[in-house]
């Protein structure tokens, strides 16, 4: 396997996760806003796109929340709208047809083609949320291809790599925006609790109902943390993620027999979540923490470009 | 516009009007399917090739945006013993080919025994320096070759044009049966039509037998220029047939003469290189400085005979419009026989006297570039207002060596459904050839039909479709 097709299906993995992530965020910001009232803008800087979506704003005339849903969805300036991603997603995918399976390669290539068929359509009476559901639905079923049809080989573990790492990274910005947009001093404990913002939160990853399961109690600004960072039976959970990513890099150790950076830095973050305890988290400052974290993601993923000549 | 000539009709052209017997059963079931259905399934062809993302990116179409080529679901039907004529014809005009390029870049002894003029191969643009005294496994220069045919009547085909460099298309002829085998079951089961789908399997084993080495399990892999190219769905699709490395210019390089692959393991050697770039564009050190699509040393490795490449380096001096004069002498220089196949009379406006009567008679002629291709720079006269007459004639008057001129072949035409319901329209035909150690030819080819009514220019970047080509099993009894 050449080494350009390791890299297009670990980025093929990346940009569909962060497709997902943002149909989610879409979602949950439009039920935020329809229950609670609450301002729409910070989601916008979970990705850091703050400066962008100003911009964007200045030019638009509608109402905030439909121009914000607009930057997430449409706006090919976003690099992480779902326009973007899906279509990043895809010529990745499309350079790599020989490499993927067709069941794959025809649920993306579907999903962009009824993307570019909406995008083509009059905006007026463009049904927003039939769209993001649409994506999110598609998302699912391409993961699902890939997981039901993909050869277990390394082009597999690239793109299972690519595919945790950018949710794991996802899932730890939204914690990290979200949290402290709650709770600006970053403290746990507070004497009242609105209840839909923080349900909102679980709803980015899809979790309110996970939530209930595991606490059978009500919602507790230390638990949602707990829930979307340390526990491993959570699938979006930054901890699961992080050991899928462990994972797949032994098991590309073990076919190469070779290992470098990339192999201990996984099996330090995957052990750094696997072993904390979300009260000690609160003590060192989720911040901190959270930013920690997100920097050894980024240095992560440079170590894997350098250890499988990916550049 | 009306029809410029008579044409056979492949169909209808029986004896006194009547079905041809190759089409009996296509004729049948036209009269069984309602139009409704056709419709309909000509919907779902749409939609199946979008889907697959079988598309083509036409050149100078905004953002190289993609396109699918118009596919029409009546096949085109050839009889045993008319494939096994051409096929005899496609075996000997394509050795012919490959001696003379052998001969081209070697002693040239077609040009010391007065055949060819030395200045045809030396002089041509497409000459490429570096290919002299290359010493090639089998010797094969071209093999993958796709030679244009074209039909005129009962018994008369003609050799359009050979394209030697890096023919396209075959992706059509294998999709185009796995549509057509889905969307009309029935019509296989009343005809017995030979499978074309071992073209991926023969293309590999054509591979590998001309590697240098003599690694029983050469590494093959395809070169492309990348998913901008319009082909490049072509180059995925073979790659993934054939299970090898489809690779762009800088997945490989070159160290010590030798040729290797980037992968996460390390450097991996690479044997055979299927490529579909351009000579111009093969190697920045040896050929275009500017080219990011190549590998850097590539021809040395080529020279230094570490890796083949395939088709070699050079074949445009084989192909263009002028030297296809001289393949009928090539057949019987090298080969000693009569050609099988025969040329399309075909006027070099470089010789003054062919020149002179081109510009007489322009209005009955079809007019080409020497290295055109693609449908592009060319005068059919017939169907040109006379304003565009004159106005060719002054491109020709300019550079009258660059044009050769053939009179309006009337190209058969076969039934094929447009907005009216089924027409007759004009087709070509591109079978591909395969030389290795030996020989081989997939039943058929690539039919292009051009869907324009009257027009003669089947390229699919001139309103072109395709159509499944339909060679008959010899015990297939038309009944």
């Amino acid at each position: 396997m050449l080494s350009s097709t390791a890299k297009n299906l670990y980025w093929m993995g990346r940009y569909l996760q962060r497709a997902k992530t943002t149909a989610r965020l879409i979602e949950a910001t439009q039920r935020m806003v329809l229950q609670s009232g609450e301002e729409s803008e910070g989601v916008v800087a979970i990705f850091g796109m703050d400066d962008e979506f100003r911009h964007s704003q200045s030019q638009s005339e509608g109402a905030e929340l439909s121009s914000l849903i607009d930057f997430l969805t449409f706006d090919e300036n976003n690099p992480s709208s779902i326009v973007s991603s899906i279509g990043a997603a895809r010529r990745n995918a499309r350079e790599e047809r020989n490499n993927i399976t067709v069941d794959v390669w025809e649920s993306l290539n579907a999903l962009w083609l009824e993307l570019g068929a909406r995008l083509r359509a009059d905006r007026a009476t463009l049904d927003r949320t039939a769209l993001v559901e649409s994506v999110k639905k598609q998302a699912v079923m391409i993961f699902g291809a890939a997981q039901v049809t993909l050869l277990r080989d390394e082009a597999y573990n690239f793109f299972q790599l690519g595919a945790f790492l950018e949710r794991g990274d996802n899932t730890a910005r939204i914690l990290d925006v979200k949290f402290h947009h709650l709770r600006p001093d970053g403290s746990p404990h507070a004497d009242e609790m609105d209840y839909f913002a923080w349900s909102e939160v679980l709803a980015c990853i899809g979790a309110v109902r996970t939530y209930r399961r595991i606490y059978r109690s009500a919602l507790d600004p230390m638990k949602v943390a707990e829930l979307m960072m340390l526990r491993r039976d959570v699938p979006r959970s930054v901890h699961h993620c992080l050991w899928m990513v462990d994972l797949s890099m032994r098991e590309l150790a073990d076919a190469y027999g070779t290992r470098g950076e990339a192999d201990r830095l996984a099996g330090e973050l995957h052990a750094r979540l696997r072993y904390a305890r979300i009260d000690q988290v609160f003590d060192i400052g989720l911040a901190k923490f959270l930013g920690g974290m997100r920097d050894d993601i980024a240095l992560l993923s440079e170590e894997i470009g350098r250890q499988f000549l990916l550049d | 516009m009306a029809e410029a000539v008579k044409s056979f009709d492949e169909m209808r052209s029986g004896a006194d009007g009547a079905v041809r017997a190759p089409y009996r059963g296509v004729a049948r079931w036209l009269e069984r399917t309602s139009p409704e259905r056709v419709a309909a399934t000509r919907h779902e062809v749409d939609l199946f090739y979008r889907r697959h993302g079988i598309t083509f990116g036409a050149y100078g179409a905004v953002d190289g945006a993609e396109t699918t080529i118009p596919f029409d679901i009546i096949p085109r039907v050839i009889a045993w013993d008319e494939w096994e004529y051409l096929h005899k014809g496609l075996v000997q005009r394509v050795r012919a080919l490959n001696a003379f390029l052998a001969d081209a870049y070697g002693e040239r002894e077609i040009c010391r025994a007065g055949v060819i003029p030395e200045a045809q191969i030396l002089m041509n643009a497409e000459f490429v320096a570096m290919a002299q005294g290359l010493e090639l496994p089998g010797g094969v220069h071209a093999h993958i070759a796709g030679i244009d045919l074209v039909r005129v009547g009962e018994k008369d085909f003609y050799v359009l044009e050979d394209n030697v460099r890096t023919p396209s298309g075959v992706s059509y002829v294998l999709e185009n049966r796995e549509v057509m085998m889905r969307l009309a079951p029935e019509l296989f089961a009343a005809m017995r039509v030979l499978p074309v789908a071992d073209y991926s399997e023969e293309l590999l084993a054509t591979l590998r037998s001309v590697s240098f080495s003599d690694d029983a399990e050469p590494n093959v892999v395809l070169l492309t220029p990348g998913h901008y190219n319009s082909a490049y769905f072509e180059h995925a699709f073979l790659a993934d047939e054939m299970g090898i490395e489809l690779v762009k210019g800088s997945d490989l390089f070159v160290d010590e003469g030798r040729v290797y692959m980037r992968t996460p393991r390390g450097p991996q050697r690479v044997d055979v290189i299927y490529r579909r770039i351009d000579d111009a564009f093969l190697d920045p050190l040896a050929m275009r400085p500017d080219s990011y699509l190549g590998v850097a040393g590539l021809l040395g490795a080529v020279r230094a005979g570490r890796v083949n490449i395939v088709n070699a380096l050079g074949n445009g001096v084989a192909d263009d419009k002028s030297t296809y004069t001289y393949v009928p002498e090539m057949i019987r220089f090298y080969l000693g026989e009569a050609p099988i196949l025969q040329n399309v009379p075909t006027w070099r406006c470089d010789k003054p006297d062919d020149f002179k009567y081109v510009l007489e008679h322009l209005a009955e002629l079809v007019v080409k570039e020497v290295h055109g291709s693609g449908g592009k720079g060319m005068l059919v006269g017939p169907t040109s207002a006379k304003k565009e007459i004159e106005e060719f004639a002054s491109i020709v008057r300019a550079r009258p060596d660059n044009y050769i001129a053939q009179p309006t072949l009337a190209l058969s035409t076969c039934p094929t459904f447009v907005a009216q319901g089924v027409a007759p329209r004009h087709v070509d035909l591109r079978p591909f050839v395969l030389s290795g150690r030996k020989i081989t030819i997939v039943p058929g080819g690539l039919t292009r039909v051009a869907l324009k009514e009257g027009s003669l220019v089947v390229n699919s970047s001139q309103g072109g479709g395709t159509k499944d080509t339909w060679v008959l099993a010899p015990d297939h009894s038309a009944g």
